[in-house]
């Protein structure tokens, strides 16, 4: 029996050995910088992390660890602590979720360690936890969306029609779910031809969004308009579409609209299937490393810090714009 | 008589066997952690104590679940159960203005209403517990999106007030890089979780109703034919499982301040890796809730490794955890070949 006990013991020790060998230490001069990712659910979501790791390298003067917290809420808490101990010069957050980081923030806070959001927004009674947030205006691309259907269908001649919409949200509670869908609803107020038929949360997949779009085809014969809160849910949606057998697209029954602008979605235009995307800016990368240079020179940051944002639909020449881009 | 008990002698030592090559292994990885990222502090006393902080709950969780298991049963509603207690003390204290108090003492209630539903379910309706809990999974996270699907954060201030009571330990601080000094603290939510512990350790192995539990996970019929009260005790032991399960939430709720339909998820199949690394027996009659706390302290171990390692996906959790699982369910069936041989 204790032999056993003895050679596990060994056998570990030996594969605990090799690791310290392969192991590269930390250089002292580096800016440490802990990145606590939401997860890898999305197209949009990768290109934020490579964003990251390309900008955060040690041939920039930085080291990044990096944590991807599956979704959950619970595994970004634990990956801050984590940061904490190792001693991170700064903590950068995308929150799964809005609410419940006043304790880890404090945490945070204690060990004197600045935070900076990405992407999504906290709700925090002391704002001063964190030093600012890095993301897209959401209520502004919902506000874009519905000012170029509006302008769309103008040109279409059916600026005054009856129009029929659904629109497939977000992670319900997500800053990005929350944004557009208030953006939108700003402009669906102001056209009362404009009748939204129903909105269900996709959970910004391709997977839900097909099952969303399927229950809503069912439910209602006579839908113009699709609005996928990213673009996953549209593929998903222009799946569904096609099975139920509709068309989609600029020459289709159905008119789909996306936010994020992910190359795919470019694919998704040029082949006809979507009319526009959207683009949520993920390179954040090179405006937080800005920051946080910012920071270390000792200056002020302001505290709400937009990306520049795009749209696209099929009257642009998609195949250049596409070239041209990183993601 | 006398062989009796040289079986149940057996059976406490393969027992004992099992747990200590769990803590043997959790005590290796976490020097092997201090030596890989010794640079990156690793060792700190904090690190170590944030194994508790982040997993208060769900050691509560993994003992109820230990002690089903050990009834040969099986909880995978606690996961469900425990985004339902978020939700509902979320729910209660933001929107129906109860207080702090009221509100943890309605879910714990909750708790053993849920577990004697399933309980009674599975003791005296004879339905599978894998089908009775299944569904009181689907339940408890329906209900969950039922109050609310938006996310509520919590803001009462008694609520806030036990979530960041820190309890400084007054050694083993050391100044950072920022040339601060931080000391090594826990939270509430790690004594109450320790406390449970013992008490659920100690009930399996000096009382009545523990001995019941092993008794009825090792065979059915001959606990019977002892004159126990089999049903009774099946009852109980998932209305203590639901009843951790409430508490269990509890302490989640303390670590994450909001009521979420997504919260927990999968929290359940942690829990039950944990007992089965832990030594548990999924066919019953073995099981200990100190090994349940290793299966737990190693999960996090792994999850600390992928942390600090920083380049890795953190899927490499689930993919240790799944070999570590095969490697225990192996050593197991070793263990009751052995037996069974030494029986003839």
């Amino acid at each position: 029996m204790k032999k056993k006990v003895l050679s596990v013991a060994l056998s570990a020790a030996m594969v605990a050995s090799l690791g310290a060998v392969t192991t590269v230490q930390a250089e002292d001069d580096l800016i440490v910088v802990g990145y606590a990712q939401v997860g890898a659910e999305s197209d949009w979501r990768t290109a934020n992390t490579e964003s990251f790791k390309s900008t955060f390298t040690e041939e920039n003067g930085y080291k990044l660890i990096f944590d991807d917290a599956q979704q959950k809420q619970e595994n970004q808490i634990k990956a801050i602590r984590s940061f904490i101990q190792q001693d991170v010069d700064y903590i950068v957050v995308a929150p799964v979720v809005e609410t419940g980081w006043e304790t880890v923030l404090e945490e945070a806070a204690e060990a004197g360690i600045p935070v900076i959001l990405s992407d999504r927004m906290m709700q925090v009674t002391d704002d001063s936890l964190y030093e600012c947030w890095v993301g897209g205006n959401f209520v502004k691309e919902g506000e874009d969306a519905g000012t170029w259907l509006a302008g769309y269908l103008e040109e279409q001649g059916r600026g005054e029609e009856d129009i029929n919409l659904v629109t497939i949200q977000g992670t319900i509670g997500a800053s990005a779910q929350v944004g557009r869908t208030e953006g939108f609803g700003n402009i669906l107020a102001q056209h009362e031809n404009w009748n939204m038929l129903d909105m269900q949360s996709g959970e910004f997949t391709q997977a839900k969004g097909q099952e969303v779009m399927e229950s809503f085809l069912k439910s209602y014969d006579d839908i113009d308009v699709v609005v996928c809160e990213n673009d996953n849910e549209a593929f998903g949606a222009i799946d569904a579409i096609k099975a139920a057998g509709k068309t989609c697209g600029p020459e289709g029954d159905i008119i789909v609209i996306s936010f994020d602008a992910v190359s795919a979605a470019f694919d998704a235009m040029i082949a006809g299937d979507l009319n526009a995307a959207f683009e949520c800016n993920p390179l954040h990368g090179p405006r937080v490393a800005e920051i946080i240079q910012k920071l270390e020179a000792g200056e002020e940051v302001e505290k709400i810090q937009y990306v520049d944002e795009a749209y696209f639909d099929t009257s642009m020449d998609l195949e250049a714009i596409k070239a041209e881009r990183l993601y | 008589m006398s062989t009796k008990t040289t079986k149940t002698k057996r059976k406490i030592d393969g027992n004992s066997f099992l747990l200590l090559i769990t803590i043997a292994l959790f005590f290796i990885m976490y020097i092997a952690g201090m030596i890989i990222f010794r640079e990156q502090g690793f060792g700190k006393v904090q690190n170590f104590l944030n194994l508790f902080i982040s997993n208060a709950g769900l050691i509560v969780i993994a003992a109820g679940m230990t002690v089903v298991m050990i009834t040969g049963g099986i909880d995978i509603s606690v996961g469900s159960v425990v985004a339902l207690t978020c939700m509902l003390l979320a729910w209660m204290m933001e929107n129906k203005g109860i207080g702090a108090i009221p509100a943890t003492l309605l879910v714990l209630v909750m708790g053993v209403v849920f577990g004697l539903v399933q309980g009674f379910l599975v003791a005296y309706l004879n339905i599978q517990p894998f089908i009775v809990t299944l569904a009181g999974m689907f339940f408890a996270r329906g209900m969950t999106a039922i109050i609310s699907t938006d996310m509520i954060s919590i803001s009462n201030e008694t609520f806030l007030s036990w979530a960041k009571y820190k309890i400084y330990l007054p050694f083993g601080g050391y100044v950072n890089r920022k040339g601060v000094m931080i000391y090594p603290y826990i939270y509430p939510s790690v004594v109450i979780a320790l406390v449970v512990l013992v008490l659920v350790f100690v009930m399996l192995r000096y009382t009545k109703f523990g001995r019941s539990i092993y008794a009825v996970g090792g065979n059915e019929q001959s606990a019977l034919m002892m004159g126990l009260n089999v049903r009774r005790t099946k009852l109980k032991a998932y209305v203590l499982s639901s009843t951790l399960c409430g508490l269990g939430g509890f302490l989640f709720c303390l670590n994450t301040c909001a009521g979420f339909v997504e919260q927990a998820k999968g929290l359940e199949m942690d829990a039950i890796a944990s007992a089965v690394i832990g030594g548990t027996l999924l066919t019953g009659g073995v099981g200990n809730v100190f090994g349940s706390l290793f299966g737990v302290l190693i999960k996090g171990t792994i999850e600390a490794f992928i942390t600090f390692q920083g380049t890795l996906s953190s899927w490499w959790t689930r993919i240790t955890i799944a070999a570590m699982l095969c490697f225990f369910i192996v050593l197991q069936s070793i263990f009751a070949a052995a037996k069974s041989k030494n029986k003839k």
